[in-house]
């Protein structure tokens, strides 16, 4: 009987669905597209603009290869790779971070909150001082490290059932205790140095060279193509692991992949650019305000995140008296936005 | 869901029922007893042991106020810092079971709550922008900044169903602390002439103590440790619940607030000497109901000591792994605390949270 009289009642509703779906996707790529192109120019910025100036044309010759005078020092050897750093690992904590609070549901779950970062960082840390290792050989303990730490915190908060709040607790508590082993870690170096120190705790792009670029392009190369392939079976896992599977979405499978991925992304921008405070916490819920929900937030929270990163480093760097690793810039910001998702979720009842 | 009505669900299942925690004076004697006992050995221990070893004929006479030899005078300079890390240590452990009274959470500690953040923030606002240099303005600032903190972070927490829950107070009190934290950073990193002193504020340590501080800081310590001791009664009260404590006539509400202000006085004053230094009120109370039951009139005092046992401890801890540099004794906490941590968010039952 209802399903006799469903199709003419439903029919207009369908065109309504169509077209408000084809909104939503205009909509989308709109936002994506000028995220895209505000990439682009802060990035085009970031290379000209610094203790000297130096126009497009100048910018392009050296990026081509060609010798300019002066340029090809301050724009080739110090601006392209700081730039470049901060492009890559921005994209890198944005899209890993979003897709932990969309696997998990719940924005705190982001993974520099939850000490999978701090994971990476002691790793790092611990290869550089003590082991005295570097290069690649620190990405892969990086990598190994934030793989421990996101295992351990998994395990820890499975306990008679699964639940999202405990796993949260749990990572701060991680966090913390790990945090301390970083500090503890470079008190064992030969001698405190502050520049280095707070790369490592806070996240920093000074001292970013080719070397500390490259694992990262490689990482961002290979893995976000995963990531963006899971991103039909990542949203439709945001109605629940067991309407997903009604859908077609190989559940176990998509979260082993896009969790591998986001950890692996996540671990190699880290030994490259030290854990930045919160962009990959930040970048989620912005993306998600900009494109609307319902849309998969991937590519657009990679691309706030790389925003984030690149206007943070150039804040502080020339917009205040004295230089701030990007870190800490991104942790004022980041910080205040904290506290306010926090009144928002205890406003409107416990879920985010 | 089952809302809570009035009174809040977090300790009943957190903490074990009252009868099996009710201890015997025997037992409670004992109790104290051996951790005095404790504190005294670890005292001496803290005297010794450091980054240069030195002689027990060089302890002794030391102890007797010759400083005639190096090993002598390390041993004088150990003595003020071992005080101070008794004092920061019991202060900080009384802090803590008065905050898991007042807000009935057993997550509560001056770190996790941001309370010690937000006297680190005021006191590195007050030097960096007032040119605050005096020790007095200190205490005061970091008191102010506490109770600032204390309060910021209750009202986040307990904002909408369900009051103040261990997961929304200790959400409020990370989210605070990284925001405290971040600030602080900001303040400190360009001004070079005071970046020396920037770690202390980060992580707290006992390394800088003199007498002069500590006794400036002694009477306010005091101050605040009776204000709790004689809110105990009124504690055991609120662990009843708010509707049975009023049924007896408890004034709930000033007895939170005058608890609550003890906490806030002794946090201020241990963070300004000692800078932020997590964990300690977390876990001395949860080990102390064990040891001696939840009556607050005894857990109270048994607390601040064992609180000062366990901050000397890991001070001692700090200088020798570290050797021959030092590790502040903040870093040690964190790192026996944060297991504990996580292991009582791991007893906790999930709608606890």
């Amino acid at each position: 009987m209802t399903v006799m009289d469903a199709p003419p009642t439903s029919a207009p509703d369908v065109r309504d669905l169509v077209v408000g779906r084809r909104r939503r996707r205009r909509h989308r790529l709109v936002v994506t597209i000028v995220l895209a192109a505000a990439v682009v120019a802060v990035f085009a910025g970031t290379l000209m603009v610094g203790e000297s100036f130096y126009g497009p044309v100048d910018v392009i010759k050296v990026i081509f290869g060609q010798t300019v005078p002066g340029a090809s020092f301050t724009v080739g050897d110090l601006r392209l790779p700081r730039a470049s750093l901060g492009l890559l690992a921005g994209f890198a904590f944005g899209i890993a971070g979003v897709t932990f609070q969309t696997m998990l549901r719940n924005p705190l779950a982001s993974p520099d909150v939850i000490g999978i970062s701090s994971g990476a960082s002691a790793a790092a840390v611990f290869g550089i001082v003590v082991l005295s290792l570097d290069g690649p050989a620190v990405s892969l303990l990086a990598l190994v490290g934030a793989l421990v730490t996101a295992m351990a915190i998994y395990l820890l908060s499975d306990r008679g059932g699964f639940a999202g709040t405990r796993l949260i607790l749990i990572g701060i508590g991680v966090a913390a205790m790990l945090e301390s082993v970083v500090s503890y870690v470079l008190s064992k170096a030969a001698s405190w140095d502050l520049q280095t120190a707070m790369r490592w705790l806070t996240g920093s792009l000074n001292g970013a060279d080719w070397a500390s670029v490259v694992p990262v392009a490689i990482a961002c190369a290979v893995l976000v193509p995963v990531l963006l392939a899971q991103q039909r079976g990542l949203g439709a896992m945001r109605l629940g692991d067991d309407l997903a599977t009604g859908l077609g979405v190989r559940v176990p499978r998509t979260r082993v992949l896009s969790l591998l991925a986001a950890v692996a992304l996540l671990a190699i921008a880290t030994a490259g650019a030290g854990p930045i405070a919160f962009v990959a916490f930040m970048s989620g819920p912005i993306a998600v305000r900009l494109v609307g929900p319902g849309a998969s937030p991937l590519l657009p929270a990679g691309l706030v995140g790389s925003l984030l990163v690149m206007l943070s480093d150039l804040v502080g760097q020339f917009a205040l008296d004295g230089r701030y690793p990007v870190g800490v810039i991104t942790g004022v910001l980041g910080a205040p936005y904290l506290i306010f998702l926090l009144t928002r979720m205890n406003r409107s009842g416990g879920s985010l | 869901m089952t809302t809570t009505t009035t009174s809040a669900p977090a300790v009943p299942a957190a903490l074990p029922s009252a009868a099996s925690l009710r201890r015997s004076a025997g037992v409670r004697a004992f109790w104290i007893a051996a951790i005095l006992a404790a504190l005294v050995l670890l005292f001496a221990a803290s005297v010794a042991f450091g980054v240069r070893a030195v002689s027990p004929h060089d302890i002794v006479a030391a102890l007797g106020g010759d400083t005639s030899t190096v090993a002598r005078a390390a041993v004088v300079a150990r003595i003020p810092r071992t005080v101070l890390a008794l004092l920061v240590g019991a202060a900080l452990a009384m802090s803590g079971t008065s905050m898991q009274a007042v807000t009935r959470n057993p997550l509560a500690d001056p770190g996790i709550l941001g309370v010690s953040g937000g006297a680190a923030l005021a006191v590195v606002i007050g030097i960096a922008f007032f040119g605050m240099s005096s020790p007095y303005a200190y205490l005061a600032v970091a008191i102010g900044g506490s109770a600032v903190a204390a309060v910021f972070v209750y009202g986040v927490g307990s904002l909408g169903s369900g009051g103040a829950t261990p997961l929304k107070l200790a959400l409020a009190g990370a989210a605070a602390t990284a925001a405290f934290t971040s600030l602080v950073s900001a303040i400190l990193l360009p001004r070079v002439d005071i970046v020396e002193t920037f770690r202390f504020w980060q992580i707290g340590g006992v390394g800088g103590a003199t007498w002069d501080r500590i006794g400036i800081m002694a009477p306010v310590l005091v101050v605040g440790a009776v204000i709790c001791v004689l809110m105990a009664r009124g504690m055991n009260s609120l662990a009843l619940g708010d509707d049975l404590a009023t049924g007896l006539g408890v004034n709930v509400l000033r007895t939170r607030l005058v608890s609550a202000l003890g906490a806030v006085v002794l946090c201020g004053a241990a963070t300004a000497i000692a800078g932020p230094i997590g964990f300690v009120g977390l876990v001395v109370p949860h080990v102390c109901r064990l040891l001696v039951g939840t009556d607050h009139r005894w857990l109270l005092p048994f607390s601040a000591v064992t609180g000062a046992a366990l901050l000397v401890a890991a001070d001692i801890v700090g200088r020798l792994v570290a050797r021959p540099s030092e590790l502040d004794v903040g870093i040690v906490t964190a790192i026996i605390g944060a297991p504990f941590f996580i292991w009582i968010v791991r007893r906790q039952k999930v709608r606890a949270l």
